[in-house]
């Protein structure tokens, strides 16, 4: 039963309060760290966790131990590690609950990551929204000093790590590694394309390891308990681990859930999160984020790890599932998500700032009932067109716009021979009639301001 | 003017590190804190502490969408436009808000107090439709929840012994 399996990075999780560095304590935390340093060698974890099979939990899947092995043995120093919660994907909130969870758990991940690549300093970096988790991260950081889990020379050693925490100024583009280390050197965070590999030439041109804070939190464990313990975590016996899936939309329970890494979709939705909302029945779910295609109900039993998902054409991305109704005009929802990379595209390159736009118009264009039968493939055309974009971000952009096109185009169709939404402007719900025609307004004449109900300025 | 005591604690910040620009996040949301938002003034403060031209610090400043280049009120309302609360009836979030308010997305009320912003999901997608105001998560928003929170914030405003 997935309700009885085992917790590793949410061992620790109370309702409302973050553990203490002392409850972290009692539960064998920090107990890796003092195994390792001085009495492994950096060589050794990053075989450990080779070893592990551990994958990148932010979107990607790149095994972490050969992402660490790509510092090369003569690389320069001081060398940097960025734990990245700039959690911005839509639908994601693991992070945020991890780090609010049991912030030492990611703290000993990350010293046990430098150790392994021996780097000297790290750079937390922390969305705006997320300020809170910054200000816990600040204060567990000198708890973890005073106990010398961190600063000079750790535990008598000769190995030196100490972290800061870096407050973002927003935008999504900044979880892309090369913008991130952009941000950090206090440049416009537009993504790199080419050059040396980060682990060569990231920050300052520098050795530098950028990984999801729910990787890094993956270490301790495997460090305590080996590699063979982390992979008969996994649900399935390729995978290795336990994941973090936040399931969200309408569903019962929709909450952050630490399973088997390939639990099957269904036992997620069904056992974990109670199921859907009543009235709803499943239409569709992005089981990845906004840059994963919608799946439909045919894949529901779909083990959500990264080798399934990939054998079926689709993505793990953050493993952030997003279920969707039969109410849900799936037009509507990908016009949506269109906006959203189009409003938080860096601008950079031509495809994604002049092609995630002409997609959106070609939506909408539908959504209003003007849409022609031509625009199908021609939004397959335009969002083909986001391969020749610099980074990963237009090409995961347009995912649900795939997903749209593969498994959804008779609705599609339907908008454009009834010229109109099928599924009335506004999606229809029973908030619709509570939000409706209420209030006076808090200000003298609030009432009255239906007109300057404005688009966005951003 | 800068207050000298501010001046100088950047200043210091800034000496202690390898590369001026690295402060540059940091000094602006130090400058947009005290000026209340990141003026011309502040703009150009800001770009001499930290050796940069205007120009090189605008390029910064209009990228992210926590520095604010127009004054804004005293409480920021980020309503989350992602597709979870946008199946959890955003919109209507908006709606409401601004017939409250009495303001457009992006305007300030008369009184200075609040400001209405959309912003990219903010991660708080079990609790939808969410928003944060000045950095607070207020999730599971009706419009009776609303009302409470909006003249709680209003009567703190009046109030400054509890609040500062």
């Amino acid at each position: 039963m997935t309700d009885m399996s085992e917790l590793v990075l949410f061992k620790n999780r109370r309702p409302d309060k973050a553990a203490t560095f002392e409850e972290y304590r009692q539960s064998g935390g920090y107990e890796a760290l003092t195994a390792v340093v001085g009495k492994l060698s950096p060589k050794d974890v990053q075989q450990q966790v080779l070893d592990a099979g551990l994958k990148g939990r932010g979107g990607a899947g790149f095994p972490a131990g050969r992402k660490w092995a790509g510092v090369p043995e003569t690389g320069h120093f001081p060398r940097y590690i960025l734990p990245n919660t700039d959690e911005m994907e839509p639908g994601t909130f693991k992070d945020r609950i991890l780090v609010n969870a049991d912030p030492h758990l990611v703290l000993e991940g990350i010293i046990l990551t430098a150790y392994a690549v021996s780097a000297e300093k790290g750079i937390f970096f922390i969305r705006p929204s997320y300020e809170h988790d910054a200000e816990l991260i600040e204060q567990e950081l000198e708890v973890a000093r005073q106990a010398n889990f961190l600063g000079k020379n750790i535990l008598g050693s000769t190995f030196s790590f100490d972290l800061v925490v870096h407050r973002s100024g927003g935008r999504y583009i900044c979880g892309e590694a090369s913008a991130q280390i952009n941000a950090i050197q206090g440049r416009r965070p537009n993504p790199r394309k080419g050059g040396p590999h980060m682990a060569e030439q990231g920050l300052w041109k520098k050795p530098t390891i950028v990984n999801n804070v729910e990787t890094l939190a993956c270490v301790p464990g495997i460090i305590r308990h080996g590699a063979a313990w982390f992979k008969g975590l996994s649900a399935t016996p390729t995978g290795a681990g336990t994941k973090l899936y936040c399931v969200s939309g309408m569903v019962q329970r929709p909450d952050c859930y630490e399973l088997p890494i390939g639990t099957r979709l269904s036992e997620i939705i069904d056992g974990s999160a109670g199921g859907l909302s009543p009235g709803s029945t499943f239409k569709a779910c992005l089981p990845g984020g906004a840059s994963t295609s919608f799946m439909p109900k045919q894949f529901i039993d779909v083990e959500m790890d990264f080798d399934p998902l990939k054998k079926i054409g689709h993505r793990l991305g953050t493993g952030a599932i997003m279920v969707f109704d039969q109410n849900t005009c799936l037009v509507a929802a990908t016009i949506n998500l269109i906006e959203y990379f189009a409003r938080e595209s860096c601008g950079w390159c031509t495809p994604c700032r002049e092609g995630l736009p002409f997609i959106l118009e070609l939506l909408r264009a539908i959504e209003c009932g003007e849409g022609k039968e031509e625009y199908i493939p021609l939004l397959r055309r335009m969002a083909g067109h986001m391969n020749h974009a610099y980074c990963a971000f237009a090409p995961g952009a347009v995912q649900p716009v795939y997903g749209l096109l593969n498994y959804f185009e008779e609705e599609i169709r339907e908008h454009i021979s009834q010229k109109k939404c099928p599924f009335g402007v506004v999606p229809q719900g029973s908030c619709q009639t509570v939000w409706a025609n209420r209030g006076n307004g808090l200000y003298p004449g609030a009432a009255n301001t239906k007109d300057k109900f404005a688009s966005c300025p951003i | 003017m800068l207050p000298h005591e501010i001046r100088q604690k950047l200043t210091l910040e800034i000496a202690a590190c390898e590369h001026a620009r690295e402060k540059a996040i940091d000094v602006m949301y130090i400058l947009q804190r005290h000026y209340g938002y990141l003026s011309d003034e502040a703009v150009h403060e800001a770009a001499g502490l930290l050796s940069m031209t205007p120009l090189e610090l605008e390029e910064l400043a209009t990228f992210y969408d926590f520095i604010y280049r127009e004054p804004v009120g005293e409480y920021v309302i980020h309503v989350c436009d992602g597709v979870v609360c946008w199946m959890h009836h955003e919109q209507a979030v908006f709606e409401y808000l601004c017939r409250k308010l009495g303001v457009g997305l992006g305007e300030t009320t008369a009184d200075g107090l609040f400001t209405l912003l959309p912003t990219a999901c903010i991660g708080d997608c079990h609790q939808a439709p969410s928003m944060l105001i000045n950095g607070k998560f207020y999730g599971l928003l009706t419009p009776e929840k609303i009302d409470v929170i909006l003249e709680q914030l209003v009567c703190e405003s009046c109030n400054p012994v509890l609040t500062r």
